[in-house]
């Protein structure tokens, strides 16, 4: 038995669970999957006063489309594992990257307690996920007891294992727009062992016009700087693009004005290095898919 | 302290209903409270497997799970494989004729893992090996004799099923 004494609340609503963030804030942790949370724990390098289990408040589980023809914004609840996300048909129609770069996360047993919402909340700089919803243009719905709010996941990670979230806060769901056209997506990494976090990946998503060019890119990189960022300046030289060669050049780029955090597992020059290399290659894929008519997602 | 917390669970087909302290992890309670000694704790943060149990048919680190967590649910652990009179599990009986083990300390995750795995998947090729039992580490193996024996675990099972089927006893 490792954890330091702790109180558990496992609230069956989820005002019950808000109720408690509020009152007990920055001594209350929510408790999701547990991959991450259990595991500080256990090191006592977090030892919360309150544990708030949300694995029974009814309704976080939900895994589907939704919107104004119901059909344009796909949403994963607070509850929803990693292993379900990476399996759902609806997550490889609409949001193929997010099973992509799910299935790199950590091992099967791992992800069938780890959630998606929680690795997004846990902001672990070098985490597959929280990239994953950058280059997506995902949300991040947040509730408290007393308001609800939207955050563009471009503003939600804010620096190592740090959010936009308050203590009071917790997040419900992440809503990512589904892929339309003739989109296509990819994530790659490099990891020191199969399971591992990455020391660095790269996430993109490409989308074609009728010409042939591209008419929409986004980039997201992890492991590359002290959160998990979007890359502008590639995003702004591909478009338009048509030819894979473009994308190399456009990834010399990627690692201008980039802090990575070293470790033993890479350092900041080799960090570097690999956000280049990964972010072209990302680029590369992303546009076949998009332009292979076998991958096509035509809607 | 804080107020303990009760937990009816069910642990390799008996009942219980227990007062647990909420930082009790379900390896703890196993271990301690129920004196099944033969789930392992290596790393006691999810790296390497040896906790590994099934709870509710999904492998589980029990090293990451509070018990607290688990009021209502079902697990099993290496103590449920062997049958009363100590006839190996094939699983158990495949670990042993491939040399899936050595100083054995690795098995008792290794097996719960490959059960699960066998339950999802009767005849599972290399990946799928590789997928449900990659996050389980072994020192001595090298892991080879590993993959042979859910192999041949996969092949006895199948034996016991269809001769079962057919009213011949194993
Ligand atoms: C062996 C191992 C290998 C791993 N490898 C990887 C890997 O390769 N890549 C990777 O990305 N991750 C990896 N992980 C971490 C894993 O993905 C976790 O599942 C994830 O980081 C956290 O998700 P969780 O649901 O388990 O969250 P928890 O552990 O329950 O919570 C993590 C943190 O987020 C907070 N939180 C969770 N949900 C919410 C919410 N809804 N609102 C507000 N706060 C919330 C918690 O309070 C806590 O601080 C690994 C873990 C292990 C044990
Ligand atoms: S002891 Fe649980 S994974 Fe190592
Ligand atoms: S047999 Fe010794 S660790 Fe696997």
């Amino acid at each position: 038995m490792k954890p330091a004494p702790f109180e558990y609340a496992g609230p069956r609503e989820l005002d019950e669970a808000l109720d408690l963030l509020a009152e007990h804030g920055d001594d209350a942790r929510v408790l999701a999957g547990g991959q991450s949370l259990v595991r500080l724990m256990n090191a006592r390098q977090v030892s919360p006063a309150v544990v708030v289990d949300i694995n029974r408040v009814p309704g976080l589980d939900t895994l589907g489309l939704f919107g104004d023809n119901g059909s344009s914004t796909l949403r994963l609840g607070a509850t929803v594992r990693q292993r379900t996300s990476e399996l759902s048909d609806e997550v490889a129609a609409h949001a193929p990257l997010l099973a992509e770069a799910g299935a790199q996360v950590a091992h099967a047993p791992v992800r069938a307690r780890g959630t998606v919402v929680g690795s997004v909340a846990f902001a672990d700089p070098s985490a597959e996920l929280p990239a994953a919803l950058l280059a997506l243009d995902g949300l991040v719905k947040v509730r408290s007891r007393a308001a609800e709010r939207t955050v563009a996941a471009d503003d939600f990670f804010t620096g190592p294992f740090r959010t936009s979230l308050a203590p009071d806060e917790m997040v419900v769901a992440v809503d990512v727009p589904v892929a339309t056209g003739r989109t296509g997506s990819a994530f790659v990494e490099l990891t020191r062992r199969h399971g591992d976090l990455p020391v660095c990946g790269a996430a993109a998503v490409v989308g074609v016009g009728d010409d042939g060019r591209v008419s929409h890119v986004r980039v997201a990189l992890c492991g590359a700087d002290e959160r998990p960022v979007r890359v502008p300046a590639v995003e702004a030289a591909v478009l338009g693009a048509d030819d894979p060669a473009a994308f190399t050049e456009a990834a010399a780029v990627a690692a201008d004005g980039t802090s990575p955090i070293p470790s033993c597992h890479g350092s900041a020059d080799f960090r570097r290095h690999l956000a280049r290399v990964l972010t072209a290659r990302a680029l590369r894929t992303a546009f076949a898919r998009a332009t292979s008519p076998k991958e096509t997602t035509d809607a | 302290m804080p107020d303990k917390v009760r937990v009816r669970i069910t642990v390799n087909g008996a009942r219980h209903d227990l007062l647990v302290e909420p930082r009790t992890l379900l390896a703890d309670l196993l271990r301690g409270d129920l004196a099944l000694a033969g789930t392992h704790l290596g790393c006691e943060q999810g790296v390497c497997g040896a906790c590994t149990v099934i709870v509710d048919d999904v492998a589980t680190r029990s090293c990451l799970v509070f018990a607290a967590q688990l009021d209502g649910s079902s697990v099993r652990t290496v103590e449920s494989l062997a049958a009363a009179d100590g006839t190996l599990h094939p699983v158990q009986r495949a670990f042993t004729q491939e040399h899936g083990l050595q100083c054995g300390f690795c098995t008792p995750g290794m097996l719960m893992a490959a059960c699960e795995l066998l339950e999802r998947v009767p005849e599972p090729g290399r990946e799928d090996i590789e997928e449900s039992m990659g996050g389980n580490l072994c020192r001595c193996t090298g892991y080879q004799n590993i993959v042979r024996s859910v192999n041949a675990a996969g092949r006895l099972m199948a034996d016991r099923t269809s001769s079962e089927q057919s009213g011949v006893r194993a």
